[in-house]
């Protein structure tokens, strides 16, 4: 039943992926004139690397069958070209996919493992200075620019001097060990992912307490006090449980402002990920590159929505997909 | 005492709580205040947003004194020198034989100096520009640019939630996907996308119009599936039967009696989105894609302190960033409390 679910949401999304990538397909050609012509002018490509991907990308023909012939090349694991690093994008595109997977990973971790427990302990002290001054925080938190915020702290460490001030290895990289590899990318990640969930660890903490709040109004636990249990099991087995649930539902949508967020502080930060990734081929108009990696990063909030779903199934014994129907 | 709110008294009763709020009132002033400086910043600026001068790149913030040779003075500001160090970096030395009175609504601005003396009330930035006339002049651009954005994808948002909830079946499942399609990309991705697209020989009113565009495009989807399952619901009420049987044309039946019923709730969501395009724009001019660079924005002037270098030797620079900081959490609070106070899930 819940592979006929997953199933079921795969081929949805499958199509809305489809439209997505028309979308980004069509905007490309929108700009006014062909960006060939801006090829041929450069020095550095040769005319036949030109004429062969005009042929290959069918640049003569009607929109839609140059969008059908650039989808089943996309199926083929033909991507295109990135004029601008003078390789094909998926050369490019893996290991920056990789790396924002990381700094999105971490960052997701150290929100919900801050957020959670500081909710429940905002919710618990209700109107006392804990509870205030969280709140006072997470306003702040919640306003500030997430990019501004990463030029302070980057000020702040090169006043200091411990953590490296932004790229993701050390010049030495390649001299290292494994252990002294993980070590060195720890340390390069701890500016950009600490920022990163700071903001959306705000809002989290937020929605936390709220949920805490509303569940601890519950008849249930009233009930779970009246018979006499204690206040650590009343909170941390009936209410927290509940309060839990609506969060998991939101993760879906936290990973659309996670990558958004992400790709600012990978440029500020200058983090070799796939938003980076993403302004430099806007900047050198590379077309390709531009289109893959936004359908990249679609594809990348589609994963994490469905992982969203499942997780949902799992934590909450309520949701049955397959009843549904 | 429970009482039935009608529309009105539930969104008067929002004023009133709103009122009552000392902080959202505070924010509410300090919002009108910093678009009033906006407004007036032809008057408020001693120099025009382009007006440079390349001998003072980076010039710390001028002092203005009252106090020369132990009497007191109309203020003055005295003239800077500038010199290099030890290892080639420029340094401003207070150049105490150079005095340049403050004229007062001189020439039609508020303060300025005579001309071989500069006045940098918050420091200059790398081509000698005053930090202080480009923040306001760029508070033009920032804080119009979330107004005009949220409006229109507000009415977008209003309009297609509106007539997919109403008519439901395949006009709501066809716009349903469309919005579906917008909030798959992940925003800032959709923005940059969206920019690529605008062609680069732009000038600054276009830009200004297409930065509007692509921040609009990218917040109605959200809104337009909030109203769409408020209409859905607000369908079945019996006013809208009564409109209907009377033969009311539909568009007439969802702008007046259906998107009514949901100001309350966007209301609220106005301003939170506000404050998120203000935030979006200075995203994407902090990288060099929006508002580009002799027309000011307070995103634009922060992309010189995306490079660590200059904040370190000339931290007034980040000013801006304070500013967009303040103007953000004013429109958050507000619309915080408007939703508290219009939200009746959110009341205790």
């Amino acid at each position: 039943m819940m592979l006929k679910h997953v199933f079921y949401r795969l081929c949805s999304t499958m199509l809305l992926l489809l439209a997505v990538s028309f979308f980004t397909f069509w905007l490309m050609h929108a700009t006014p004139g062909n960006f060939f012509d801006s090829l041929r002018l450069n020095p550095q490509i040769s005319q036949e690397t030109v004429a062969r991907y005009e042929k290959l990308y069918h640049l003569n023909d009607p929109l839609l069958v140059q969008y059908g012939h650039w989808i089943i090349n996309i199926l083929h694991g033909e991507w295109g070209y990135s004029f601008y690093y003078n390789v094909p994008v998926t050369h490019v595109l893996g290991g920056r996919l990789f790396n924002t997977f990381i700094l999105s990973f971490t960052s997701l971790l150290l929100t919900w493992g801050a957020a959670i427990p500081l909710g429940i302990w905002a919710a618990l002290r209700r109107n006392q200075w804990v509870d205030r001054t969280l709140s006072v925080f997470s306003f702040a938190a919640f306003s500030t620019p997430s990019f501004f915020l990463a030029v302070l702290v980057l000020y702040a460490a090169s006043r200091w001097g411990v953590l490296p001030l932004g790229g993701m290895h050390s010049p030495h990289y390649d001299s290292m060990t494994i252990i002294e590899k993980i070590r060195d990318t720890a340390l390069h990640l701890i500016i950009p992912a600490g920022v990163l969930s700071l903001s959306s660890m705000a809002s989290l903490q937020r929605i936390m307490r709220g949920n805490m709040l509303g569940v601890l109004r519950q008849q249930y636990i009233l009930a779970a006090r009246a018979k006499g249990l204690p206040e650590g099991v009343v909170i941390y087995r009936h209410a927290l449980r509940n309060a839990f649930n609506p969060l998991v539902t939101l993760l879906g949508y936290e990973f659309a402002s996670l990558l958004s967020g992400a790709a600012l502080i990978e440029i500020v930060c200058s983090w070799p990920g796939l938003g980076s990734l993403l302004l430099t081929a806007v900047r050198s108009k590379d077309v390709y590159l531009v289109m893959s990696s936004t359908l990249l990063a679609g594809v990348l909030l589609i994963v994490g929505n469905i992982l969203a779903d499942i997780l949902l199934t799992l934590v909450d014994p309520r949701i049955r997909y397959g009843a549904r129907k | 005492m429970k009482k039935i709110f009608n529309h009105n008294s539930r969104i008067e009763q929002a004023f009133a709580s709103f009122h009552c709020n000392r902080l959202s009132m505070l924010c509410l002033w300090v919002l009108v205040i910093l678009y009033g400086l906006a407004i007036f910043a032809d008057f408020i600026c001693p120099y025009s947003y382009k007006d440079e001068d390349r001998d003072f790149s980076y010039c710390p913030p001028t002092a203005v004194e009252f106090w020369d040779h132990g009497r007191w003075e109309r203020p003055f500001v005295h003239g800077r020198a500038l010199t290099f160090n030890s290892v080639h970096r420029r340094v401003y030395v207070i150049d105490l034989s150079r005095k340049y009175p403050l004229h007062f609504l001189k020439g039609g601005r508020l303060f300025t100096v005579d001309a071989p003396g500069r006045f940098y009330l918050w420091g200059a930035d790398a081509r000698g520009r005053d930090l202080f006339s480009r923040v306001w002049y760029g508070a033009r651009i920032s804080l119009s640019i979330g107004l005009l954005g949220v409006a229109i994808s507000f009415i977008l948002g209003l309009l297609i939630g509106g007539i997919a909830g109403y008519y439901g079946g395949w006009v709501d499942r066809v716009l349903m996907r469309l919005c579906e399609m917008f909030m798959m990309i992940p925003g800032f991705y959709l923005m940059l996308a969206l920019r690529a697209a605008v062609p680069e020989n732009f000038n600054s009113v276009q830009v200004y119009v297409s930065v509007v565009v692509i921040l609009s495009l990218i917040g109605w989807a959200s809104l337009a599936r909030i109203i769409r399952g408020m209409a859905l619901s607000l369908r079945e009420r019996d006013f809208v039967l009564v409109a209907k049987s009377l033969g009311v044309p539909d568009i007439v039946i969802i702008l007046k009696h259906i998107l009514p019923q949901t100001v309350s709730y966007s209301m609220a969501t106005l301003m939170l989105t506000v404050s998120s395009y203000i935030l979006a724009e200075a995203g994407l001019s902090v990288v060099g894609l929006g508002i580009q660079d002799p027309v000011p924005s307070w995103g634009n002037l922060l992309s010189d302190a995306m490079g660590i270098v200059p904040v370190i030797f000339a931290p007034w620079i980040l000013l801006p960033g304070l500013f967009i900081f303040i103007a953000v959490m004013c429109f958050n609070v507000i619309g915080d409390t408007l939703r508290d106070a219009l939200d009746p899930m959110f009341r205790d």
